[in-house]
């Protein structure tokens, strides 16, 4: 079949020439050191390197978590670093999903607030926020503990509870900072379970790990190197 | 992955990996080539370099020939007679040697090291190339093995233990090459 070629696939996130140094006591730390990356829509990759590669530095920055010294970061076709820190904040709400490694769930809350709360601030309604948590506590079998407190879940269901509440608002890119981290083998595996659900219905995720386990459910492995992308493969 | 009965060298390496499991398996009962075949799938599941039939029966003759094992036909009315395998002394001896001495740690010698120390030397390969590709290939290996985990059933424990393992090594693997480049490039 002839034709015009295809349009070339609509890029989520970009960063170009990203530099973050870190200074402290006269010392200059660069944790990036010029990093080139792409992710596509719904594309799940996975950031890999040595502790101190700057693979945690990448996502806080793209993030908004950590202001870059230098480069781009394009969101949605957006351009986003120095944006505002209200900017970053609106940006956060509607298009960011964050899971790290300790779920740090709000104790004061329920289970089924905790999910909710980043919907109704996302500006969906009350009821399609009940609607989404039941889906994703559901998912995650943790229906039965959704009136409860936090504490009262074991560390692997708090974990659960946190991807729950990243996902909670739909957000356009999830990022993933050792989301598995703390977890025993059978946890990780209900973690990376969902991790991979989310993906199939379309969700890009972008995720730092040391475990290769973790990582070769992604579609993509970009390893990073003393602040620079020393490796970017696509399992084909 | 080819058949590995079509790789003579392959043939021989994996009899030699079988050749304990059978005498374990025949340490508890007599049995025939068959039933060997299928109590080593039933056990170790998927994630085992599962032998065909002929890499057992080649083993059994070997084993037979070292006086490990000794076999008799036995008349089956219906169908033609199958030749049942039983323990020697001697065969015990050997199995009870195998299981009380500690098994094998991780290798020394390691094929890709020595590709990634000789091979830049002569101007072959560049190291980072090689390290990178040896990654590619060892992610591939995880992918592999989280298939395995998930199409084996949970109550399969000594199936899921060995996928498991494996997996550890592969990390570990994954971990020395970081060093590898941390070292060298």
């Amino acid at each position: 079949m002839s034709g015009p070629a295809p349009a070339p696939a609509p890029v989520m996130l970009r960063t170009r020439k990203l530099v973050k140094e870190y200074r402290a006591d006269g010392l200059c730390v660069e944790a990036l050191r010029g990093v080139d990356i792409e992710l596509a829509f719904g594309e799940f990759v996975a950031v890999m390197g040595p502790s101190g590669s700057g693979k945690s530095t990448l996502l806080h920055v793209i993030g908004g978590l950590a202001a870059s010294t230098s480069g781009e970061v394009w969101l949605r076709g957006q351009r986003v670093d120095g944006l505002s820190k209200r900017d970053w904040a609106i940006q956060r709400r509607r298009h960011i999903g964050y899971v790290f490694q300790t779920a740090n769930l709000l104790s004061t809350m329920t289970v089924a607030d905790n999910v909710e709360l980043p919907a109704i601030l996302s500006g969906v309604s009350a009821r399609q926020a009940r609607q989404r948590r039941e889906e994703l506590l559901d998912d995650l079998g943790l229906t039965d503990k959704a009136r409860v407190a936090p504490s009262r879940l074991s560390g692997g269901e708090q974990q659960r509870v946190a991807l729950a509440r990243a996902l909670a608002h739909h957000p356009s890119l999830l990022l993933a900072d050792e989301p598995t981290g703390n977890l025993d083998s059978v946890n990780t595996r209900d973690v990376l379970r969902l991790l991979r659900r989310t993906h199939a219905e379309g969700q890009a995720i972008l995720l730092v790990t040391h475990d290769a386990r973790v990582a070769s459910n992604a579609d993509r492995v970009i390893n990073l190197y003393d602040g620079m992308v020393a490796d970017d493969w696509s399992f084909g | 992955m080819g058949d590995p009965g079509s790789d003579p060298a392959r043939v021989v390496e994996e009899a030699s990996i079988v050749r304990q499991p059978l005498l374990a398996l025949l340490a508890k009962e007599p049995a025939h080539g068959y039933e060997l075949k299928l109590a080593l799938e039933q056990t170790f599941g998927a994630a085992y370099p599962s032998p065909n039939i002929g890499q057992i029966y080649v083993t059994l003759k070997r084993l037979e020939a070292d006086g490990l094992v000794r076999s008799q036909d036995v008349e089956q009315t219906t169908r033609p007679n199958k030749r049942v395998y039983e323990l020697t002394p001697a065969g015990r001896e050997v199995v009870a040697a195998w299981v009380d001495e500690p098994s094998d740690g991780p290798r020394v010698r390691d094929e890709f090291f020595a590709k990634l120390i000789l091979a830049p030397r002569a101007g072959l390969a560049d190291q980072m190339e090689l390290i990178n590709k040896q990654r590619h290939h060892y992610y591939r290996l995880m992918r592999g093995l989280n298939d395995l985990q998930d199409s084996a059933s949970r109550q399969d424990s000594a199936a899921r233990l060995l996928v498991e393992g494996t997996r550890l090594h592969l990390q570990a693997d994954l971990d020395w090459l970081e060093r590898c480049q941390e070292e060298l490039v």
